[in-house]
């Protein structure tokens, strides 16, 4: 008895919004069939162009009353730049999650507008007081968007196979914390606020602990997959704790040791949290062993009982938090962060509408305090927004994890996730006053260059690896799953196709 | 590996939740807190934009907003300079001080009872606009207290006897809000910066936020308790030369060393007219610190006025006195502390008959159409003391203006009732000079209390320094039709 033959999934037809890729000249991906996930990316990229110009829209309608033709030209440039992306998807990881790039867009969009909107009042408060007008940030801005859509597009082109990068692991580890060590440096080091974070190179500055963010978690990652066996057997247990050898843990410790004591000596606390939640995870989700998780955390709370004691910074960022409203008038310690919640509460449910709160007010309102501007003219409907914005990123990025097929991708995309996870809430939790203010950017929103091109590269990695756990398993290469020849020419053979 | 990686999602997962429970808490729950934190200047500047409605003395604009051509749209004017600045108070680009401030809701146009015209602006799409407040201030006399105090250091405040209407309230030095108003920020902060540093302290409203020594204008609240505890004005009291204090080596003399009555008592009456300081001492210590406290309370001592829209310092009557502590009281020295309202609250309660009212400044809330929105009426405080002890105590005072220390507060034609008092604070200043009183007696119009700062001496006394000032701004008001 033979069964009729399972009829063939129908071959991909050449879809409308596939023009884009035609127009580019780039080939359509072949081989397996794969569910129109760049036509679906496409569309939700349009929805955030088209909000990324609304809000340019009612700004400019707010600031001189009238709308012009230039709104829409500049709101289809922004939308082309990032197309550019989306075309780069397409090419090198047609697979891929289409909901991580729209989002990103969108969240990008907002802040470039943001900026904007802070450049429009710093100029009017310029004219006002007769002196200098300050140069655009939002120029700068936008170049360096620019700049990270050409990361984006290498990071795609040349790292093809993520499981590749695990080769390079003590490599990336060395230059992580050479990148790190970098800023001390006489002659390219500068100090922006007390911090000696930055490498200045003419107008533009860099934060070197974006990046060597990311070439340390390649390294935290690649370690860990090679050794995670012998970490979870080859075990001691000290004090009903089961503890890894020290030869086995040895230079992940060193590595991590050393970044955080750069970062803390740095006066970076934000970072050196960072990495310290990231080390964790990546430890916990390659041995599975919760009870690291608590030796983690002690050491975490005498690390920054430590911190306290030690660096007056510390303190002062402490003493600014619990003690925020002491006195009539808040002290420089808490200024910042008084004006900041003084910004949310004036926003209220749904906000003053862009250009017509004061979000000015508050210091640094285009860097550290961006979501403070956002909450008052966006109000609290915006900020939520933002956040779900954020978590789907994060929870996209952990569902590449899910599905990735190999230890090291699986690590790489939860330990990517989990550090934007974190930094949105170090972030954002920091300004609201849910915990202590540490200067960290707001990934993809925050004017500054080191942070959009870094953040540019982890959803370019995370697109990786999610095109690699989305595509179907490659077929055994010994003998093909179904050939109707094959068939044809032995009838007796039955074929299966479990 | 999934298991972890789940748990970490759940992790982020929770994070976010927390993120989004403190938005909804900082943007909902707590922002009118945070919205009114003295710190917080966004308020005010969100209202810099609007129209704000005009405060008023009769017809007369004391505080406006006029348009301009800057960001904030409108500039907040005060045409009469430092004269209603006590009442008024300033408007900043950071702060708000007097009317500006406790009224501001209503000024700057989001108080609920301008919903109305509000409700039209959203279909006409105009600006939010404030309403005016209308202040109990008649300028004629607002300007003849400045004139009287000049720039001697000192309060002026009158009131309506059988409303509690303030009439005027003039205190000095005072200050011209109109610089600290500027948009110029410089301006603005150097303007506060100069007043706030400067020694004399212009931005004081000396008639409600400061407290003196009543001195001797506190022996009406003295008499009054003897009055309400069976004396009469003609009893004889103990009146000696010195008073030798119960526990005390310090002995008590008369002011400037002078003879009241015989040498050894005097009528009530004749006491108070010439201020004698033993007859109220020892009067103080027969009736006793417990009730004389109770009767400095009946007046509204121990206390601040209620819903009055200026920020008030509380006079205060002392417990726990001892024989000494008690005779100085009952003179109006050792601890006493009197705000010039609290005095003049005193003297029109006895002018009206022992009723005291309500002191109110504001008389009326009007929208941005003009309309009338609300009227305030006057309203009964208490009854001190009885309307005969009232009108003994009225009889005792014309008899201080007939012939007494309080004659220069004399009006030809106006019978005037009166005290004054030459209140001594520190050694080495000279006193502070008092006058209290109302005209016309019979059927009052007018309360006043007057003090000037430092303005006592051996020969210049409250009578001498205090009581022309009242007589002017009582004057003033019985012009005033």
């Amino acid at each position: 008895m033979t069964r009729p033959p399972i009829p063939l999934p129908p071959l991909r037809r050449p879809r409308s919004a596939d023009l884009t890729a035609t127009f580019a000249g780039l080939p359509l991906p072949q081989g397996t069939d794969l569910p129109p996930y760049r036509r679906r990316e496409l569309i939700l990229l349009v929805f955030a162009g088209v909000l990324a110009t609304s809000a340019l829209a009612a700004l400019t309608f707010a600031d001189i009353g009238e709308l012009s033709l230039g709104i829409f030209s500049i709101g289809l440039g922004f939308f082309c730049l990032w197309a550019l992306a989306h075309l780069a998807v397409r090419r090198f990881a047609p697979a891929a999650d289409p909901v991580l790039l729209p989002v990103v867009v969108a969240l990008n969009g907002l802040g470039l507008v943001m900026i904007y909107r802070l450049d429009l009042a710093k100029s009017q408060a310029a004219k006002q007081a007769g002196t200098h007008i300050p140069p655009s940030a939002a120029q700068v801005q936008l170049v360096w968007t620019l700049l990270a859509v050409i990361v984006f597009v290498l990071v795609l082109a040349v790292v093809r196979d993520h499981r590749k990068l695990a080769r390079y692991a003590y490599t990336a580890g060395l230059i992580g914390i050479v990148g790190l060590l970098l800023p001390i440096a006489p002659g390219i080091g500068t100090s922006i606020n007390g911090a000696r974070l930055w490498l200045r190179v003419g107008p533009f500055s860099f934060q070197p602990s974006e990046v060597s963010k990311i070439i340390i978690l390649i390294f935290f990652a690649g370690y860990l997959e090679k050794k995670r066996d012998v970490l979870s057997l080859a075990s001691r247990s000290v004090l009903g704790v089961k503890l890894p050898r020290a030869r086995d843990l040895g230079p992940v410790l060193v590595a991590w040791l050393a970044s955080l004591g750069i970062l803390v000596v740095q006066n970076d606390l934000g970072s050196s949290l960072l990495f310290f939640g990231m080390f964790m995870v990546v430890l916990y989700v390659a041995t599975e062993r919760a009870s690291w998780f608590l030796v983690g955390f002690v050491l975490f709370m005498i690390g920054a009982v430590l911190a306290h004691s030690l660096f007056s910074h510390v303190q002062v960022r402490v003493d600014g938090w619990l003690h925020a409203f002491d006195g009539d008038n808040p002290s420089s310690t808490s200024y910042q962060l008084v004006q900041g919640l003084y910004g949310f509460a004036a926003g209220g449910m749904t906000g003053t509408g862009l250009g017509e709160g004061h979000p000015q007010k508050v210091p640094f309102a285009n860097t550290d305090f961006i979501m403070a501007s956002l909450g008052e003219e966006l109000g609290l409907t915006g900020v939520m927004a933002i956040l779900t914005l954020y978590a789907l990123i994060v929870l996209r990025g952990m569902r590449a994890a899910l599905g990735a097929k190999d230890a090291f991708g699986k690590l790489l995309a939860t330990g990517l996730s989990f550090t934007l996870a974190l930094q949105v809430f170090v972030q954002v939790g920091g300004v609201m006053r849910l915990i202590p203010l540490t200067g960290l950017t707001l990934p993809f929103v925050s004017y500054g260059g080191s942070s959009i091109v870094a953040n540019a590269a982890i959803i370019a990695l995370l697109l990786r690896v999610s095109d690699s756990a989305r595509r179907a398993p490659e077929p055994a290469s010994d003998a093909p799953l179904f050939d109707p020849g094959a068939v044809a020419d032995s009838p007796t053979q039955v074929v299966k196709t479990t | 590996m999934n298991r972890p990686v789940r748990k970490v999602a759940i992790a982020c997962l929770v994070l976010f939740a927390a993120l989004l429970v403190n938005a909804n808490w900082l943007q909902v729950g707590e922002a009118s807190d945070l919205k009114t934190q003295p710190t917080n200047g966004r308020q005010i500047t969100e209202r810099l934009e609007r129209e704000r409605g005009s405060i008023l003395a009769g017809d007369v604009e004391i505080a406006r907003s006029t348009p301009s051509n800057d960001p904030y749209k409108f500039q907040r004017q005060y045409p009469a300079g430092s004269l209603y600045s006590d009442v008024t108070g300033y408007y900043t680009l950071f702060t708000a001080a007097g009317l500006e401030r406790s009224q501001d809701v209503f000024l700057s146009g989001d108080d609920d009872r301008l919903l109305a015209s509000r409700v039209t602006g959203l279909f006409t799409n105009k600006q939010r606009r404030g309403g005016s407040v209308v202040t109990t201030i008649l300028p004629a006399v607002q300007q003849a207290a400045a004139q009287a105090l000049g720039n001697r250091k000192g309060a002026v405040v009158a009131l309506d006897p059988s409303t509690g209407a303030i009439l005027a309230m003039v205190t000095s030095p005072s200050y011209d809000p109109s610089p600290l108003a500027s948009h110029t920020e410089k301006t603005a902060t150097g303007a506060y910066g100069t007043l706030s540093g400067d020694p004399a302290q212009p931005l004081l409203n000396r008639a409600t936020q400061q407290t003196y020594p009543p001195g001797s204008t506190f022996k009406l609240i003295t008499a009054a308790a003897a009055l309400s505890h069976g004396r009469h004005p003609d009893d004889r009291v103990a009146a000696p030369d010195e008073l030798a204090l119960p526990l005390s080596t310090v002995r008590l003399p008369n002011f400037g060393g002078e003879r009241c009555g015989d040498g050894e008592t005097d009528t009530l009456t004749h006491a108070l007219t010439i201020s004698c300081n033993t007859a109220f001492a020892q009067l103080g210590i027969d009736l006793g610190a417990e009730t004389l406290r109770q009767q400095a309370e009946a007046f509204g001592l121990n206390s601040t006025f209620p819903d009055f829209p200026l920020q008030q310092a509380r006079s205060v009557f002392p417990t726990k006195l001892d024989g000494a502590q008690t005779a100085q009281s009952a003179i109006g020295q050792y601890n006493v502390r009197v705000t010039p309202l609290q005095m003049a609250e005193v003297v029109a309660a006895i002018a009206n008959g022992g009723t005291e009212m309500k002191p109110y400044l504001v008389s009326e809330l009007r929208g941005p159409d003009k309309k009338t929105i609300s009227r305030t009426g006057p309203k009964e405080l208490g009854k001190p003391v009885s309307s005969d002890v009232a009108a003994e105590l009225t009889t005792m005072m014309e008899s201080v203006v007939t012939s007494g220390t309080g004659r220069k507060a004399r009006i030809d034609g106006v019978a005037v009732a009166g005290k004054t008092g030459t209140a001594e604070h520190g050694t080495d200043e000279p006193p502070h000079a008092w006058f209290v009183g109302f005209a016309p007696s019979d059927a009052p119009k007018v309360a006043v209390a007057v003090i000037v700062e430092d303005g006592g001496g051996e020969l210049s006394t409250g009578g001498a320094i205090a009581a022309p000032v009242a007589k002017q701004v009582m004057q003033a008001a019985l012009d005033t039709p």
